[in-house]
């Protein structure tokens, strides 16, 4: 029986501007980072309030997981924003957008009402995207 | 982008720069000023929670009374900008002693004034004496860095060519 996730990995384009923005603008705890060898790091964060969810962030790179040509498609994907990662929680959606705007996060969608609730879109600095929604009161 | 005046509380008049898509509910206005003082309050804190920070001269910053800007900080954070403040205090303490700096050094630097009052609040907010903590922080620091694989699931280890040693395989049964 599955109980929970607890790793989930974003593919970014840079690993040191991937820690810069997930842990200094969206305020994550850095979990693991440890080097595997040359030019590879094993790098998780994980949200503030969900230290269970490790969200690893994989530098799209030539090399076992990805050939050559793979990796640059990839890359050329998430740089255009083609994916789009999952939902994120906060407590007050105006706030935490004003929050991120102020350190310089890229919202496609500023904080909108929707049928399904108040939501807002914000891109990493890889070109993923992420809905940032209100946790219901 | 639109340019709105906002008249606030005091009557001031500010040109604030917003999205056009706020502007559906004309009720969120005065709300978006107020936020944007809660968060710039919140971000002071962040980056100056090292120094000896006036709260009381926030809220006037804020151009709040220090009550009502004391609740709508907690509505809007969870804690009151005192609470805040020490558990960024804390937080940063972490950091610090993860990269091996004194208990005491530590203390100063983000911002206590006595090293029982750090002591007290980082064993309130982590449940561990900081040097506890530091002791704890630099054995897996060394662990990861002898050895890495212990800290990464075998499947991603096993795809990026990381695996040391030939795994258990369901074949060999």
């Amino acid at each position: 029986m599955i109980t929970k996730l607890n790793h989930v990995s974003i593919f970014v384009l840079d690993q040191d501007s991937a820690f810069d923005f997930y842990v200094n603008k969206l305020g994550f705890k850095v979990h693991t980072d440890a080097a595997m060898g040359p030019g590879m790091r094993w790098l998780t964060v994980t949200p503030p309030e969900q230290p269970d969810l490790e969200i690893s962030l994989m530098a799209i790179s030539e090399g076992m997981m990805f050939k050559k040509e793979a990796a640059e498609a990839m890359r050329d994907l998430v740089a255009k924003g083609t994916f789009g990662f999952g939902v994120f929680e906060c407590n007050d959606l105006l706030a935490t957008y004003e929050e991120l705007k102020a350190k310089g996060v890229t919202f496609k969608k500023a904080p909108t009402k929707e049928f399904y609730g108040f939501e807002a879109l914000f891109m990493d600095d890889s070109g993923n995207w992420f809905s940032l929604g209100e946790k219901a009161k | 982008m639109d340019k709105i005046a906002v008249d606030t509380e005091k009557g001031f008049r500010h040109v604030i720069v917003y999205d056009i898509s706020l502007m559906d509910n004309a009720a969120h206005l005065p709300r978006i000023y107020l936020y944007r003082r809660i968060v710039q309050a919140k971000l002071f804190i962040d980056g100056h929670y090292h120094q000896n920070i006036d709260l009381d001269n926030i809220a006037g910053e804020a151009y709040f009374s220090k009550f009502h800007f004391i609740r709508i900080f907690k509505t809007t954070y969870g804690k009151t900008p005192h609470q805040y403040l020490i558990a960024v205090r804390i937080a940063n303490a972490k950091l610090l002693l993860q990269k091996g700096k004194s208990v005491n050094q530590v203390c100063y630097s983000v911002g206590f004034d006595s090293i029982s009052s750090f002591s007290a609040l980082f064993k309130r907010l982590s449940g561990l004496a900081p040097s506890v903590y530091q002791q704890q922080q630099l054995e897996r620091q060394v662990e990861m860095l002898n050895a890495p694989q212990k800290f990464i699931p075998n499947c991603f280890a096993e795809q990026n060519g990381w695996l040391q040693k030939p795994q258990f395989s369901i074949n060999e049964v």
